[in-house]
């Protein structure tokens, strides 16, 4: 984000950017189908092959499904919805996942 | 050392995966002018690490449906889950549960989650948290575990707030042994000796530890505010990885 999408108070305009989250804050949802917490996990993007913690993705949670973006390319990685007891995940723009399954993402 | 462990099965849990739960509002409690904490009971809590968050969900007579995410105040070692809800005026969830939750109501919630943007004492430091507005809601988590760990990792806080009274967790910022900055951006008192103004590379440059001593950085707050600081601490030198971010979207609002 710039200055200029920033009003004179420091609030920013209310465009989606402006609502736009951590990939962190999936876990929730995601929870619903994993039993892990997969936000941790490394992910390779179909799109441009970098290689990022999905909790350190762009989410935009305001669509009827959640979308996570890429930090380098912005390409859709990930797309979630769940409604009238289905769940929807389509991971076309996610090449491989790596999860650490002994730490769970939990210290200690 | 009290290491929550969170991977036994509890009765949020079935089959691994995390359900929501019912969980009683013990207390609600003005903490400022704008803000609530509410202290929660929540059957079969698995514990959380400092940083964590919880997904509350409400349900309205019609079954509209909201949910929002909200970080845990309290730490893993008190013994009940709190959060500190900032109102937002135009807001759909906030003014519900800062001004109409009554104690012994019942929310839905999920959680603990989010794996990612924790710090627990075994992780080492030196530790640089910087927050705007209800973004040192996590934060005061985890200053409350370092010190019921007995921590001795080197701790700074950066905190933005409007004015004095938006101060939020002000007893525990009062009297933590961590270094604290407090920032105002909106009003201070003519007799304020400390920084005013919005949060620069500047700013960031004279009060967070300095990228040669390695720190790891935690960024919490809105969107446009974590954004901003995060584009500085790289401009100053801060390595990516070692800078995590926690946007609150507009929550929080201008801090
Ligand atoms: C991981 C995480 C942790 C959080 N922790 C905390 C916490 O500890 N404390 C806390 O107070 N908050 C926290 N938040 C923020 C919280 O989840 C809510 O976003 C906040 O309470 C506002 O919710 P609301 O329903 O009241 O407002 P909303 O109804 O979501 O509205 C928020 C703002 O966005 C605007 N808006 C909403 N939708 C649109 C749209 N479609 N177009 C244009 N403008 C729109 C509204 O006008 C309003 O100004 C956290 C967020 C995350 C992601
Ligand atoms: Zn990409």
């Amino acid at each position: 984000m710039t200055t200029s999408d920033m009003t004179a108070d420091g609030t920013a305009d209310e465009g989606p950017e402006s609502r736009r989250l951590d990939g962190n804050a999936a876990a929730g949802p995601l929870r619903e189908l994993f039993s892990v917490d997969i936000i941790a996990a490394a992910c390779t993007c179909a799109h441009c092959g970098g290689t990022t913690a999905l909790a350190e993705h762009v989410l935009y949670a305001d669509a009827p499904a959640l979308v996570l973006r890429c930090p380098s390319c912005t390409g859709v990685v990930l797309r979630y919805a769940s409604a009238g007891g289905q769940a929807r995940l389509d991971l076309t723009g996610a090449r491989l996942l790596v999860l650490d399954l002994a730490h769970d993402g939990r210290p200690g | 050392m009290t290491t929550p462990t969170v991977t036994t099965a509890g009765p949020a849990r079935r089959g691994g995966r995390l359900l929501w739960t019912p969980a009683r509002v013990r207390s609600v409690q003005a903490e400022t002018a704008r803000a609530t904490r509410l202290v929660l009971e929540v059957p079969g809590w698995a514990g959380h690490v400092p940083g964590q968050h919880l997904d509350v969900r409400l349900t309205a007579p019609d079954g509209y449906r909201a949910k929002r995410s909200y970080s845990v105040a309290s730490g893993p070692e008190q013994p009940h889950v709190e959060l500190i809800v900032e109102r937002l005026p135009d807001g759909e969830v906030s003014p519900y549960l800062t001004q109409q939750l009554r104690v012994g109501d019942e929310l839905e919630v999920r959680g603990p989650v989010g794996g990612w943007f924790v710090w627990h004492a075994s992780l080492g430091g030196p530790l640089q948290l910087i927050a705007g507005g209800s973004g040192v809601v996590p934060f005061l988590s985890m200053l409350q575990h370092r010190e019921a760990a007995g921590s001795d990792v080197p701790a700074r806080l950066l905190y933005s707030a409007r004015a004095l009274p938006d101060v939020i967790g002000a007893d525990r910022v009062a009297a933590t042994d961590a270094g604290v900055t407090l920032v105002l951006t909106r009003q201070a008192p003519a007799t304020w000796q400390g920084p005013t103004g919005r949060v620069d590379a500047r700013l960031l440059h004279e009060h967070v530890v300095p990228p040669d001593a390695r720190p790891q950085v935690f960024v919490c707050g809105p969107t446009g505010f974590v954004e901003a600081v995060a584009d500085a601490l790289l401009e100053l030198g801060h390595p990516p990885e070692r800078v995590k971010t926690e946007r609150f979207g507009t929550g929080g609002g201008a801090t």
